[in-house]
C-alpha cells in the first residue's frame, strides 16, 4: 500500500549568526491511507517546519534534504504548478490563528469557493452552493449570511471552523493541522476536535494533528509521534505511547502534564533544564543534557529511530 | 476568622451598554491562591484590571487591608501600588525591549525606594535574579536574548522585588511549554511561601488552576456562577456552566462517551437584560432562567452557586 505521506531522511536548515540552525534532523515519518497521527514537542522542535516543508510552504533561506512523497509522488523540488494541483485540494493545512489564515479583505464565501473553481473547475455559482454546504457541516449557523461576511465579523472559533471547511472542500487525503485549537478555549476546543472526528469518518482522509497539547492528541491520534530538538524520538500506537512512554523525554512530558484527577499537588513536576536554544550546540542524543538516564554513551553516540513499526525509540537507555 | 487581605463588593465594569463585570463579590486573603477561569470574554482580565484600578470601574468598592482603592486619591494609591503587582501571559511583550533586565528589575525599586544607593540597588536587582533562577549577569542582557520561560522569571523578579501583598497572574503559564510552566509554577508558590502574598491566578488551562489554587472563583459573561474550594469544585461542580467546561476539558488517557461540546453562545452579551446569562447554552434551563437572574447564594459553607437549581442532583450531561 502507498503511504498518504512519506518523508525519509529528511533534514532542514537554516543559515544562523553562529553557525548551521538544524530545525529538522534525520527524520523519517509515514502516514498511512485515513490514519490520524499525531505529532507532539515543544516549541522550537521542527513539528512545524517538517510540515510546512511538505506544503512547500517554507522560508525560501530554508536548506532542505532528503524526501517527501505524497501517495508516491516526490514534493521536494516539484514545480509550484505541480504542487498547486495538490496543496490547497488533496493536501491541506490549517493553522493555529484563525484570524492571520483569512484574507481580511475577501468575503467567507468568496475565500471558500474559489478553493472549488481554481482545484475542481466548478462554477463560482456552484462552489457558493457547495461552500453553503459545507459551513453546515462545521456547524455554522445561518450559512448563507455568513457567506458574505468577512473574517472580523467572526469570532475566533468560528474563523477555525471557516479554515476547516475550506480545507475540507476538495475532500483531501490528508489534512495536516498544525494547533487547531491552542488558541480557543475549552469548550471551543472540545467542538473542533469533534468537527476533525466527524470529518475524518465521513471523508476517510489521513489526519497529521501537531500540538503540544497531549490532551489533545490523546483525544484524536492512533499513533503518536514525538519531537525533540528536530528529530522524531518516539513513534508508537497512542494508548501504548500514553501509557507506556519508551522515551524519557516523553516520560517526563507525560508527568509534566496537571491531571484534572487524582490527588491535587501546588507544586507540578517539572523537566529540569530547558529545551536547546536556536544554534545551542547539541550533544550526540539532544536530551542527554536534560535526561536522568543519560550516561556517556549518549553524549558521543547518536541514538537512531529503532524498533517494530508498531512501536519505536531513538534512545539508549529506553524504558521497559 | 482572620480579616481578608482584599475585599470585593459590588464591582461593576461597563464599557458603554456592555457589563462587562457584573456585580462581583470575593475575598481574598494573605497567603492564598485564587483561581480565576472562565472562557474568553468572560471578563476575567477586566476584573483583575478593575482590581488594580487599571480601569475605572463604574461602582463597587475594593479594599486592601482597609482601604478602598477605588475611592482613594491619586497620590495613595500610587503609593499602594507597590503592594499590587501584575504579570501578563505574552513574557516578552510585558518587557520594554529598549531596557536591559537588570534596569526593569531596578525600575520599581527606583520609584517606591528612592533612598537607596546604586550599589545597595544592584545588589536587590543581582539577588532578585539569583531567587528566579537566574544569573547576576544577565542583569546586562536585553528581553530579546531570552527564551520565553526566562522572559517570564524577569516579569515574575520585577513584581516581586517590592514584595507585594496581592500579585495578580493573568495567564502567565500559558504561552509556556508544559515542561517550563511547572518550573514557573512552582517559582510563583516559593515566593509565595517567602513572602505571603496572595495569588489571584486567571487562567484557562483548569488543570493547573485545579493543583495551584486553594479556592476558585468560575465566571461567566461577566459574573461570578460558582465560588468553592478547588477540592470541592473540581470533585462535584455544580454549576451547569462549570460541569461542561470541566467535562471539555480533553483527558489522558482519553475517556469514552464524552459529553456533546457546549454549543456556541446564542445570546449577545449586551443584550441580557434579565434572567440567567447562561440560560441558551444550559442543558438544565427552566422557563424561570429566563426571567429571573439566579443570584450567587451559599449552598454550602464556603461554597456559593448562581443557578435557580443548584439544590437539585442534576443528572450528569449526555
Amino acid at each position: 500500500m502507498v503511504a498518504t505521506l512519506s518523508v525519509d531522511n529528511l533534514n532542514i536548515r537554516f543559515a544562523h549568526r553562529t553557525g548551521t540552525l538544524e530545525a529538522v534532523a534525520g527524520a523519517s515519518l509515514r502516514i498511512e491511507p485515513q490514519e490520524c497521527v499525531g505529532i507532539v514537542g515543544e516549541s522550537g522542535s521542527g513539528k512545524t517546519q517538517l510540515f510546512l516543508a511538505a506544503m512547500g510552504l517554507l522560508a525560501g533561506v530554508a536548506q532542505v534534504s532528503g524526501s517527501i512523497r505524497f501517495a508516491g509522488n516526490e514534493l521536494l523540488g516539484a514545480k509550484a504548478a505541480a504542487l498547486n494541483r495538490v496543496r490547497g485540494s488533496k493536501l491541506t493545512m490549517i493553522f493555529q490563528d484563525p484570524m492571520t489564515s483569512l484574507t481580511p479583505h475577501l468575503r467567507i464565501g468568496t475565500q471558500l469557493a474559489e478553493v472549488l473553481v481554481s482545484h475542481a473547475g466548478l462554477s463560482w455559482k456552484e462552489a457558493r452552493g457547495a461552500a453553503e454546504r459545507m459551513l453546515e457541516q462545521v456547524r455554522i449557523p445561518d450559512p448563507k449570511r455568513r457567506l458574505q461576511q468577512y473574517p472580523y465579523e467572526l469570532s475566533g472559533g468560528m474563523r477555525q471552523r471557516v479554515m476547516l471547511a475550506m480545507s475540507l472542500l476538495c475532500k483531501p487525503d490528508l489534512l495536516i493541522a498544525d494547533e487547531p485549537t491552542t488558541a480557543l478555549d475549552v469548550t471551543l476546543q472540545a467542538q473542533i476536535m469533534e468537527l476533525l472526528r466527524a470529518a475524518r469518518g465521513e471523508t476517510g482522509m489521513a489526519l497529521a494533528l501537531i500540538s503540544h497539547d497531549l490532551g489533545v492528541i490523546a483525544g484524536l491520534a492512533d499513533r503518536i509521534l514525538v519531537m525533540y530538538a528536530g528529530r522524531i524520538v518516539e513513534n508508537a500506537s497512542a494508548a501504548e505511547l500514553l501509557l507506556r512512554p519508551r522515551h524519557p523525554y516523553t516520560a517526563e512530558l507525560l508527568k509534566c502534564v496537571p491531571r484534572l484527577s487524582g490527588p491535587r499537588s501546588a507544586r507540578m513536576p517539572t523537566l529540569a533544564g530547558q529545551p536547546p536554544q536556536p544554534g545551542e550546540a547539541l550533544q550526540a542524543c539532544p536530551f542527554a543534557p536534560r535526561c536522568s538516564r543519560a550516561a556517556d554513551r549518549c553524549r558521543v553516540q547518536p541514538p537512531t529511530l529503532a524498533g517494530s513499526s508498531m512501536s519505536q525509540v531513538a534512545c539508549h537507555f529506553p524504558l521497559s | 476568622m482572620k480579616a481578608p487581605l482584599l475585599q470585593v463588593r459590588n464591582l461593576r465594569v461597563e464599557f458603554g451598554q456592555q457589563l462587562a463585570v457584573r456585580d462581583v463579590n470575593f475575598d481574598l486573603f494573605a497567603g492564598e491562591t485564587v483561581g480565576l477561569v472562565g472562557e474568553s470574554g468572560a471578563g476575567k482580565s477586566t476584573l483583575a484590571r478593575a482590581l488594580l484600578r487599571l480601569l475605572q470601574p463604574a461602582q463597587g468598592s475594593v479594599q486592601l487591608a482597609g482601604l478602598d482603592l477605588l475611592k482613594c486619591p491619586p497620590a495613595v494609591m500610587r503609593a499602594q501600588r507597590r503592594n499590587l503587582q501584575i504579570i501578563f501571559q505574552d513574557p516578552l511583550a510585558s518587557l520594554n525591549p529598549r531596557m536591559t533586565v537588570g534596569d526593569a528589575i531596578a525600575e520599581p525599586l527606583l520609584i517606591f525606594e528612592p533612598e537607596l544607593t546604586a550599589a545597595a540597588r544592584r545588589g536587590r536587582v543581582a539577588a532578585m535574579l539569583e531567587r528566579v533562577s537566574l544569573t547576576a549577569d544577565m542583569a546586562s542582557r536585553y528581553p530579546h536574548e531570552l527564551s520565553g520561560g526566562q522572559c517570564q522569571r524577569i516579569g515574575i523578579a520585577r513584581a516581586a522585588v517590592l514584595r507585594p501583598n496581592l500579585l495578580v497572574c493573568d495567564e502567565a503559564v500559558s504561552s509556556l511549554d508544559v515542561s517550563i510552566q511547572g518550573q514557573i509554577i512552582n517559582l510563583l508558590l516559593d515566593l509565595q511561601q517567602e513572602m505571603g502574598m496572595a495569588i489571584l491566578f486567571i487562567s484557562h488551562n483548569l488543570a493547573v488552576v485545579r493543583n495551584l489554587s486553594h479556592r476558585v472563583l468560575v465566571m461567566y459573561l461577566g459574573k461570578l456562577v460558582e465560588v468553592a474550594s478547588s477540592e470541592a469544585l473540581f470533585a462535584a461542580p455544580v454549576h451547569p456552566y462549570t460541569r461542561a467546561l470541566l467535562a471539555a476539558v480533553p483527558r489522558i488517557p482519553p475517556v469514552a462517551g464524552a459529553p456533546e461540546p457546549l454549543a456556541e453562545a446564542s445570546l449577545a452579551a449586551d443584550s441580557i437584560t434579565h434572567g440567567c446569562a447562561f440560560r441558551d447554552r444550559c442543558p438544565y434551563a427552566l422557563p424561570l432562567c429566563a426571567s429571573t437572574d439566579p443570584p450567587l447564594s451559599e449552598i454550602a459553607a464556603g461554597r456559593w452557586v448562581a443557578c435557580h437549581r443548584s439544590h437539585e442532583t442534576l443528572n450528569p450531561l449526555s
